[in-house]
């Protein structure tokens, strides 16, 4: 439900990169979302279709949500994992002692241009 | 039609909040203001809590606060009338949190630099707790009607929070809550988090709760 908030700060962010580098309009833009990183794919690909209406260069821009698996490390047996599928848990050792290495990032990657 | 290129941004999408909010915390500091941003899910006491505190603290400083709303200004009325400090009404238009921009509004709107201003967020464990709002302590308040697993459902609220303040314990009789698994669970998530178990309607952990605050301002400055 924070979907839009997010989207509000993305489409802010790539429109002053617009402007700045001067182009006429943003064909594609290219994210990427980790898959902890708390943002449901399609509730923000929901907002942005319609934030976009909204904007001097993105009317036309196609989303590409890229999904970044998330994997933890486990800091007893040495061993990374899917955190989707065990969270917390090693699923090799049982230990708590773990931490996400990658999966919750939200990055704005790239533009394509004209 | 124009060249087609590709332009590389790589940026966090919370890069210009977190710019932002920093710029906010310094300016904040520059002007001798300690900025609490008070955050929970609805009904956990938010608005009762800072009544009770500011009544604590309001002999010792001046205080502000600000109240972050969808809509209606019913919490700003409260405070004011309950608290004689001034507190302005903030509506997110909507939103379901505040960004340091819309912070930054509501110190403008303000118009002065108390000691001490309280940043009410918006009633929701979720989206508040990605976005830095530039104040310079952040806390969370939990009550004990909403359960002890809370801190395990919501992580990410709890990890950003310095502070924790179990809410309602007057209540204790009346749900299954065991606060020292309810600790358990914070530290879990937070081991840095400094937790307090307080009743706001009766008082009780109050005392505390405003000395570390008091503490924490003056060491601040």
């Amino acid at each position: 439900m924070h979907e839009l908030g997010i989207v509000k700060h993305v489409v802010d962010q790539v429109e002053k990169a617009a402007e700045e580098n001067k182009v006429n309009k943003v064909l594609k833009l290219t994210l990427e979302v980790g898959e902890v990183s708390s943002i449901v794919p399609d509730y923000f690909k929901d907002c942005f279709e319609w934030y976009k209406k909204k904007t001097k260069y993105m009317q036309d821009t196609l989303l590409d949500l890229v999904i970044i698996e998330g994997i933890s490390y486990c800091t007893n047996c040495k061993t990374t994992y899917k955190t989707v599928e065990h969270a917390k848990i090693c699923p090799s050792c049982g230990s708590k002692e773990t931490y996400l290495v990658t999966g919750n990032q939200m990055t704005i990657k790239d533009m394509l241009v004209e | 039609m124009g060249k087609v290129r590709t332009i590389l941004l790589q940026k966090g999408v919370f890069d210009d909040n977190d710019l932002q909010a920093r710029k906010l915390r310094d300016y904040l500091k520059s002007k001798g203001t300690f900025l609490i941003n008070v955050m929970s899910s609805p009904g956990a006491g938010k608005t009762t809590t800072l009544v009770s505190l500011i009544n604590r603290l309001k002999g010792f400083m001046n205080i502000a606060v600000m109240e972050a709303d969808i809509d209606y200004d019913i919490d700003a009325v409260r405070v004011a009338d309950k608290t004689g400090c001034p507190s302005i009404q903030l509506h997110t238009g909507g939103m379901c949190h505040l960004d340091a921009e819309m912070t930054k509004q509501g110190i403008d709107g303000l118009g002065s630099f108390p000691d001490l201003i309280f940043l009410e967020n918006v009633g929701n464990l979720v989206c508040p707790a990605e976005f830095d709002t530039g104040a310079h302590l952040d806390a969370v308040i939990l009550s004990v009607p909403e359960g002890d697993d809370k801190p395990l459902k919501y992580p990410l609220v709890f990890q950003k929070a310095s502070i924790v303040i179990i809410n309602k314990i007057d209540a204790l009789d009346y749900f299954t809550f065991d606060a020292e698994k309810c600790k358990r669970n914070i530290l879990e998530n937070n081991p840095n988090a400094r937790i307090f178990t307080v009743s706001a309607k009766t008082g009780e952990g109050m005392e505390e709760l405003t000395n570390y605050i008091k503490k924490t301002i003056k060491e601040w400055h």
